[in-house]
């Protein structure tokens, strides 16, 4: 068990390193297109000789790459080419902002979807359990940018209830974060609450659950009890690999409405090629992916005695 | 069954093989959600193969900006879903979108999965190294938040319809990959492959012929999934600006380019995400409908 | 529910149980009828899809989504189950009423402790306090003879052997004291021997605690051995009920006298008095024939009067035991012997030469150990020794049975043999050539045609993507056997009819085919390029008992044909001995002991012989066996004992030398040899394990 860990969290660290690499091939193997991207399409050519001289590009690729990453490790990013400030500076107030959204989505989406996943699977091919699969599968086929417009349609357009913008102008405001949540939640929920209900409709199928019912235990023990312990380990590891999905989540919905948080500045660092900031946010982003997907697997092999105890 | 039920001769193979298409129709005709799915798909089909007799208007002609849902054009016709803010026709441009999609959707579900079934069916059957190597590969891809992905690859190699094709084959195959590696796991210690391995076949036909046909249930079902997940993909790339080039249209780049004017004329938007939701549906409704007929049989 | 004076514990009357399915409603239980007495056990016995399991939902009220109990009563100490209310009924089950269930570890939750699901049974029913249910649930446990009682409570389910955790699933059932215990199959996961040690265990619980047994199982042998009396079902209906004595020596309907000439009990012998196989196979729920559903399968149908309509149960008269009862129109006609025509006998076939060589032949796998303690140690890499030294050899048309329990080493022999593993060290030659170091692809098309298998499981066996012609013109196009396309179609069609199945089946997918189908294509397969050995994995394993007998037949049949020599592995001596001529006995990968099969029977044998030949049940009342039942568990095949393997358990361990020393091979005869410490003059002084006692009325009969 203790090696294991000691693997998952090796294996983080090789995931990263790799990612790192990629990224560094991908966005600095030709100094000459950094310099433009720094400097401008209409700098000269000895002003782009003098900046890469400056930042040490004239160097080995390898020296540079480590030294890159030595700065990467101590938190020191370039500054932003599009902010004109160090990248820390933006990335930790947006990365804040996000977190924000993110715990308030799962502070919904987890009880919702367990909830009615766990309805669906105790009684399999019930008029609830139908009900509710058809539902989650409706709810999954909207996309985010889809349900967005919706969502805006109908609460800011018609209803007018709720703004249509969250870009928190005049400091946090509870009523701006509706909507964002609302749209992650949406498309998020059906997609848990089926793996909830097939995990608890499986178990239930299950020659140990017989055996619970035959001995005369009531109902609900049997369900709480003998049911519950095994059904949630599945959506246990759903719920964990679902921050991945979210981080893809959040920079539609963050674009959409103009929230100002980790999402739309990875979208705009694209789009302006702003190349420090997108090397930042991609790896703040592995990090995240990668960090929740340890922790499902250490995670998973803990409430799994099987695994825990061979 | 019993053999009672077989009255064929050997000479019957057609008819054989007619019965059999027969009866899958009608057990897939027992699920509704199925059915649903598979009308809604259909549906696009028709209308991006018939798109130039249908559509009422060119798609990319301004001819009357902001015009609500039922407008009466000047020059004859109605913008019955309204036009755009460049005064182009809302529902002729959904209609030949509805090609855009149809074409790159399963073209990219294509490669991804053509790149998957090799990769899966080398790591899965093969095992050692080449399953290591494949697998930590598949690993590292699939531990990047999936737009982020796409975004830094389109940001880098541009945007254009093969980039996107490439884009997703790269993001996906390593998720088809791990489908195929584990129900070949579970097909490989079957006694009918080992059956085929004592008669010295080589690893591609076994791979190709012994284990992959038993593997078309699970991968058909995942494949409607797969495309609708790439259908949203398109329409991602397509609403972050990161989609194909204008101004051919295509469903997430309307959405993007009109969704500034969301608060004041709605339909703009709401129109092209009802499109985009309901094809997405379909795939979703017919994956489950499979599913559901697979789990019966 | 207390019980008064004299009523019987369960009386079941007119039962009919229905399930209901997209294709209608199929009846599952038919006028079933059925009563229990008070420490009394009642064998249900049939083959797959009979309904005897649906019988015991029905008492337990269990009956899931589709099934349903359309008319007829269940009444418990008098009691009408069919009545109560859930609350009441909730009360019933796991204290007056257990359950023990076929696979343990599948009826005990993975992800509790076993000390949390033996305390809640007390709990729940007695409410007695936490404290006072662990002292009753250890106690329990050691009742059911489990060592260490403390140890188990706090383990989870995976960590207990098979053997362990039935036992587990028994003391949960007996720690209420139920009147009445329903047993489905409890011991058909298991090991033989330690099959034998359940077994003896629910005889004593019977004893000991008086209550009453409902033992399901599809094994006639285990209901002789434990049941007092027994009702044979077939196809939903019970078709023969009485005295175990009366009903397994005078058999009175046509299919329970079928099903004992489809099992090899000690008087049959392949040559001299083969198995008389039933003919056809079960009807399927909803195509059942009208009248006897026994009908289009037996050989005494008389149309227009066993087709009429619905045969009722009638009393056997004149027999000396009560109670007699049988489903048959003609039974006082026919004389239950079956018919002479189908049982002749064939003379053995001749040896030829040595087709297979075994030579001191060593199979080890690498498992690489990841804990802690193993990396410190430095010990991460272990071997398991798969096979150790076997010797043994083959000859032409010659049958050799490999006999052992799971981990005893066959299965890994087959691969080696086929060529999908190699060998670690030793020889292994067929026809004089080395192949143990050769893997199947490097092999000649020669030898890859001349070696074939047939496989254990009919559901796997084949390919169900492509038609069962494909399948088998594959083998003969890949040996060249015939080019031509109509020429190899041709020769599947021949094989098709050698293997008695409709040339029809040429386009059928595998899943149109019954099990016994399915591995008639699959011994198909294995012979279409004529192979010179041919290795069998339990064939015939997983099928029932009447579609076993007809498959086994049909490969002794093409094997006598084709000459071919024949490595049958089995876990059942009673089959081995019907059909082999040699027999090698296994045990955590080494041979026990090897020799012809006369001399395996009898003694001097080797202590596991002994033991193995001791718990397999034998369908005869007739036949007395000297009861040896052996302590505890199979040992791990990674962690075997250093000396003797059998010395965990061996019931004649000498001591020391048994555990620090591997015996060596006392030959005896040229065959015949024993891997034992044991001189072999002592071993010749032990008793014979079966005896058939000579007033035996069916070996009179045979």
């Amino acid at each position: 068990m203790f090696v294991f860990i000691l693997k998952r969290i090796a294996f983080m660290f090789i995931t990263m390193v790799v990612v790192s690499v990629l990224l560094f091939l991908l966005l600095e193997i030709s100094p000459g297109s950094v310099a433009t991207k720094v400097l401008g399409p209409y700098s000269s050519e000895e002003q782009r000789n003098l900046w890469l001289e400056q930042h040490g590009y004239f160097e080995p690729i390898y020296v540079r790459y480590l030294s890159w990453l030595g700065n990467f490790v101590t938190g020191e990013f370039s500054e932003s080419i599009r902010f004109k400030v160090p990248v820390s500076e933006v990335l930790w107030p947006r990365l804040g902002n996000t977190a924000i959204l993110g715990i308030a989505v799962f502070a919904v989406m987890i009880p919702l979807s367990l909830v009615l996943g766990i309805l669906a699977g105790m009684r399999e091919g019930s008029k609830l359990d139908r009900t509710i699969s058809v539902t989650s599968i409706v709810t999954t086929s909207v996309p985010e940018f889809a349900s967005a417009v919706f969502l805006s349609a109908l609460f800011v357009f018609w209803l007018k209830w709720l703004p249509g913008t969250s870009g928190m102008a005049e400091g946090f405001n509870l009523k701006e974060l509706v909507l964002p949540v609302m749209v992650l939640v949406l498309y998020d929920f059906g997609y848990v609450a089926r793996m909830t209900r097939a995990s608890m409709a499986e178990v239930m199928t299950m020659p140990y659950i017989r055996t619970a019912v035959l001995k005369g235990l009531p109902y609900n023990k049997v369900i709480l009890k003998h049911a519950l312990r095994n059904a949630l380990i599945t959506p246990f590891t759903v719920i964990m690999l679902q921050i991945n999905w979210l981080l893809s989540g959040v920079i539609v919905v963050e674009f959409f409405f103009a929230y100002k948080g980790f999402g739309a500045l990875l979208l705009e660092a694209s789009l302006n090629q702003d190349i420090f900031l997108i090397e930042a946010c991609a790896m703040v982003a592995v990090f995240v992916a990668v960090a929740t997907q340890t922790i499902a697997d250490i995670g998973y092999t803990y409430l799994n005695p099987r695994i825990r105890f061979s | 069954m019993a053999n009672a039920t077989v009255t064929t001769t050997p000479e019957s193979t057609h008819w054989t093989a007619l019965k059999r298409a027969i009866r899958s129709f009608a057990l897939f005709r027992e699920s509704w959600i199925g059915m649903i799915g598979a009308a809604i798909i259909v549906f696009w089909i028709l209308v991006a193969i018939f798109a130039p007799l249908i559509s009422p208007f060119d798609p990319l002609a301004t001819l009357q900006p902001f015009a609500k849902p039922g407008t009466t054009f000047v020059k004859g016709g109605t913008f019955l879903l309204g036009t755009d803010h460049i005064g182009r026709d809302i529902l002729s441009r959904l209609i030949w979108g509805s090609r855009t999609v149809l074409i790159y959707a399963p073209l990219a579900t294509f490669t991804a999965y053509a790149v998957g079934i090799l990769m899966g069916l080398a790591a899965g059957y093969q095992r050692g190294w080449v399953d290591d190597v494949l697998s930590r590969i598949s690993d590292i891809v699939l531990s990047f938040p999936v737009l982020v992905l796409y975004i830094i690859i389109i940001a880098t190699i541009g945007a254009s319809g093969v980039n996107i094709i490439i884009a997703i084959t790269f993001a996906s195959a390593p998720g088809v990959m791990r489908i195929v590696r584990g129900l070949v796991l579970d097909l490989r210690s079957r006694d009918y492959v080992a059956a085929a391995q004592i008669r010295g076949e080589s690893a591609w036909y076994i791979m190709l012929v012994e284990i992959l046909p038993n593997a078309r249930g699970p991968l058909i079902v995942d494949a409607c999934l797969r495309m609708g997940y790439v259908i949203i993909t398109i329409g991602v790339l397509g609403f972050l600006g990161l989609g194909l080039p204008p101004p051919d249209p295509d469903w997430g780049g309307m959405i993007n380019e009109t969704r500034q004017m969301a608060m004041a004329f709605p339909h703009m938007a709401l129109f092209p995400c009802m499109a985009i939701s309901s094809l997405i549906l379909g795939f979703n409704l017919l994956a489950d409908g499979l599913r559901e007929i697979s789990l019966r049989d | 529910m207390t019980a008064r004076g004299d009523t019987p514990i369960l009386e079941i009357e007119d039962l009919n149980i229905s399930y209901y399915t997209r294709a209608g409603e199929i009846p599952a239980v038919i006028d079933f009828t059925l009563t229990v007495d008070r420490s009394e056990t009642v064998g249900l016995v049939g083959e797959s899809g009979c309904g005897k399991s649906t019988v015991a939902w029905a008492i337990m009220q269990f009956m899931g989504n589709n099934g349903a109990i359309k008319s007829g009563s269940i009444k418990f100490i008098g009691h009408e189950l069919n009545d109560l209310s859930d609350e009441a009924l909730r009360q019933l089950r796991g204290s007056e009423i257990s359950m023990i269930y076929q696979e343990p570890f599948a009826a005990l939750n993975p992800s509790l402790t076993i000390a949390s699901q033996l305390m809640e049974v007390p709990i729940t029913h007695e409410q007695v306090s936490k404290k006072e249910a662990w002292e009753r649930c250890a106690q329990m446990l050691s009742d059911v003879h489990l060592p260490d009682p403390q140890r188990i409570m706090h383990a989870y389910p995976h960590q207990l052997s098979g053997g362990q955790q039935q036992r587990v699933v028994i003391s949960m059932a007996l720690l209420s004291n139920p009147s009445l215990l329903l047993l489905d199959e409890p011991t058909t996961a298991l090991d033989v021997t330690v099959e034998a040690g359940i077994v003896k265990l629910i005889a004593d619980i019977s004893k000991k605690f008086g209550t009453s047994q409902i033992y399901i199982s599809h094994n006639l042998g285990l209901i002789s051995e434990v049941c007092e009396r027994v009702y044979v079902m077939y196809s939903g209906e019970v078709v023969e009920q009485g005295s175990i004595n009366s009903v397994f020596t005078r058999p009175k309907h046509p299919y329970t006298q079928g099903l004992f000439g489809c099992i090899p009990l000690p008087p049959t012998d392949k040559n001299a008095a083969p198995l008389r196989p039933i003919k056809g196979q079960l009807p399927l729920p909803h195509k059942r024939p009208r009248g006897c559903n026994f009908g289009p399968r037996c050989d005494h149908f008389e149309a227009g009067r066993c087709d009429a309509r619905n045969v009722t149960m009638v009393p056997v008269a004149g027999s000396d035991v009560v109670d007699h009862r049988v489903r048959c129109l003609r039974w006082n006609e026919i004389d239950g012997r079956g018919p002479p025509a189908q049982a002749k006998a064939k003379p053995p076939i001749e040896l030829g030469e040595r087709v297979l060589e075994v030579k001191h032949m060593q199979k080890y796998y690498e498992v690489h150990d990841r804990t802690i303690a193993a990396f410190i140690s430095g010990q991460s890499i272990r071997f398991v020794k798969a096979n150790e030294a076997l010797d043994f050899d083959a000859r032409r048309g010659e049958t050799v049975a490999i006999v052992g329990e799971s981990g005893c080493g066959k299965s890994t022999f087959a691969k080696v043999l086929m060529g999908l593993e190699c060998s670690s060290a030793g020889e292994l030659r067929h026809e004089g050539l080395e192949i143990g170091n050769t893997l199947v692809n490097r092999r000649s098309s020669q030898q890859q045609n001349a070696l074939q298998m047939v496989f254990q499981n009919p559901n796997d066996t084949l390919n169900p993507s492509h038609t069962v012609g494909a399948q088998i013109a594959r083998v003969i196009e890949k040996f060249g056997i015939e080019k031509d396309k109509n020429k190899i179609r041709e020769r599947v069609l021949n094989l098709l009819d050698d293997v008695k199945l409709p040339r029809d089946f040429y386009f059928c997918r595998p899943r149109q085919l019954s099990g016994g189908q399915k591995q008639r294509v699959g011994i198909a397969r294995a012979f279409a390029g004529n192979p010179s050995l041919v290795i069998a994995d339990e064939p015939v394993s997983s099928l029932d008992v009447s579609v076993a007998a007809a498959v086994t037949e049909l490969l002794m049949e093409i094997q006598r044909e084709h000459q071919t020599t024949l490595l049958f592995i089995s876990h059942d001596l009673s089959v081995v001995r019907y059909l082999a001529d040699r027999i090698v006995v296994m045990y955590l990968g080494q041979i026990m002991e090897r020799g012809t099969t006369e001399e395996i029977f009898a003694p001097p044998y080797h202590p596991y012989t002994e033991a193995l030949l001791s718990a397999v049940p034998i369908a005869d009342p007739d036949i007395e066996k000297r009861e040896i039942v052996l302590e505890g568990d199979l040992p791990s095949a990674l962690d075997p004992p250093m000396g003797c393997p059998f010395v965990t358990r061996c019931p004649r361990k000498l001591g020391e030398i048994c555990e620090q020393e591997r015996p060596l091979m006392q030959s005896l005869s040229r065959e015949h040899a024993i891997a034992c410490h044991i001189p072999i003059e002592e071993l010749q002084h032990i008793e014979p394990v079966i005896s058939v006692s000579p007033a035996s009325e069916r070996l009179r009969a045979k």
